[in-house]
């Protein structure tokens, strides 16, 4: 089974400027949160695990703010 | 046949594309942006983001986030000037201010900041950019002033007064209701820190978008707070770009238009819409100067002035030839003071005002052509 995480957002808006600039980049899909992982906005971005430094590394360069990574509740 | 040519009021007619734009929201989508993890909400989301994105490259904007929309240009205004001037402070203006910050900064006065108004030439309306380095106060913190007139077509220097305003540690804010969409801007070379614009003119969008550009560091405090779809288990506004500034549900169909509207701005290209106004200009220039009786107001001298033309016509009021232009002709202009008092007090032309002619990017030659003839008409009736 893959493994995935998810980063979330304070703001919608940030979260579709995160997929506008990841999508260019890796395959990644826009999600609702898992209740388990924030309350903050309702989406969030969910990717393979093994593309994470990749996945903060684009968000820092396009000063996207986040508010945090996790693992994809199993 | 009517013929609208009030464009500086609002544009009309608007390009098909905005419509449709407008129709696919509100048949397809539909929903809340930012507010709920549904697919709907989302696509509204992206809608909205697109018109953040098409809006940022119109004006080399990098982060389109940095971007907030509001109802119009006055809205943003009066964000800008009363989330971040406070008493004491200095503000710089110029004495052709359009109502929409003439009035917030008058106001501002009374509450205690200072308010310099930088003059015009009355000859040609026209700013000596010298004139606000010399204005200059320790305690100066922003330049406020619009980038194109409504009454006289002017175009203000915006770079030159922008430079002016870093090189003196002062903040810059541009009113681009004229000029946005068919003037080159760019907030990076003209220094500017916060733009205000208007989604229902040369944009092509609806009546009731515009939108403010912030730049980054510069902290506004919000005029309006409420919900924003983002951290919504605190009751206090959060700090961050755009939802700090943009409370409540926006109007997303409208910024679908908007969207549209820029595209096909962006489409075309501001060089060739530009290029195509300076035609029109010349025509309604040559053709208007060439009636006897007809008077114009302002710079005639092209490579600074927009498509907008104020004059009078001898032993007539300009309400009088609105109305003439209006029920013999089907012809639409605005006639008065045009929401601008300080441009006419500057110009010589107030109380009664001018009347002024305003055509956009989608005018026939042709319509100019009827609208001269029948200003002539409207003059030698008149000597007659």
């Amino acid at each position: 089974m893959s493994d995935y995480s998810v980063v979330t957002f304070y703001s919608t808006h940030h979260a579709l400027k995160a997929e506008k600039v990841l999508k260019k980049e890796i395959k990644i899909s826009v999600v609702p949160v898992p209740r388990s992982t924030s309350a903050n906005c309702g989406i969030a971005i969910k990717f393979l695990t093994e593309y994470l430094k990749e996945v903060e590394k684009i968000l820092k360069s396009n000063h996207v703010g986040f508010e945090g990574i996790f693992p994809w509740p199993k | 046949m009517s013929i609208y040519l009030d464009n500086a009021a609002t544009s009309y007619p608007k390009p098909s594309c905005m419509l449709e734009a407008c129709k696919v929201f509100t048949e397809q989508v539909g929903a809340n942006p930012g507010r709920s993890g549904h697919r709907l909400s989302v696509e509204a989301g992206r809608i909205l983001y697109d018109a953040r994105a098409s809006v940022a490259q119109l004006f080399n904007i990098e982060d389109p986030l940095k971007i907030i929309f509001t109802y119009n240009a006055t809205y943003a205004i009066n964000m800008a000037l009363f989330g971040f001037l406070k008493q004491g402070d200095h503000v710089i203006t110029s004495s052709i201010e359009h109502n929409a910050i003439a009035r917030p900064l008058r106001y501002l006065e009374s509450q205690g900041v200072e308010l310099t108004r930088v003059p015009v030439d009355p000859k040609t309306c026209q700013v000596d950019p010298i004139d606000f380095k010399k204005a200059m106060r320790p305690n100066t913190k922003l330049i406020a002033i619009l980038h194109g007139s409504n009454v006289t077509g002017v175009i203000f220097p915006v770079a030159e007064i922008g430079k002016i305003a870093r090189e003196n540690n002062v903040l810059f804010l541009v009113d681009s209701a004229q000029t946005a969409g068919v003037y080159p801007i760019d907030v990076e070379a003209m220094n500017i820190d916060f733009l205000a614009f208007t989604g229902h003119k040369s944009l092509f969008g609806m009546q009731g978008t515009g939108g403010l550009y912030v730049k980054e560091g510069t902290n506004l405090l919000p005029l309006v707070r409420g919900g924003t779809g983002s951290k919504s288990e605190e009751d206090i506004q959060p700090d961050f770009m755009p939802d700090c500034l943009e409370s409540g549900t926006p109007n997303t169909p409208g910024l679908a238009a908007l969207a549209a509207g820029v595209k096909f701005v962006l489409a075309e290209g501001i060089l060739k819409i530009r290029s195509r106004e300076e035609e029109l200009i010349k025509q309604l220039i040559d053709g208007l100067s060439a009636i006897n009786g007809v008077n114009l107001v302002g710079n005639m001298t092209l490579d600074c002035r927009l498509p907008v033309i104020s004059f009078n016509v001898s032993g007539l009021l300009p309400s009088e030839v609105g109305q003439i232009l209006d029920e013999k002709y089907d012809i639409m202009v605005r006639v008065g003071l045009h929401c601008a008092p300080w441009a006419h007090q500057a110009m010589g032309t107030y109380p009664k005002g001018t009347v002024r002619v305003s055509l956009s990017y989608l005018n026939k030659s042709d319509e100019v052509k009827y609208f001269l003839n029948a200003v002539n008409e409207i003059s030698e009736k008149r000597r007659t």
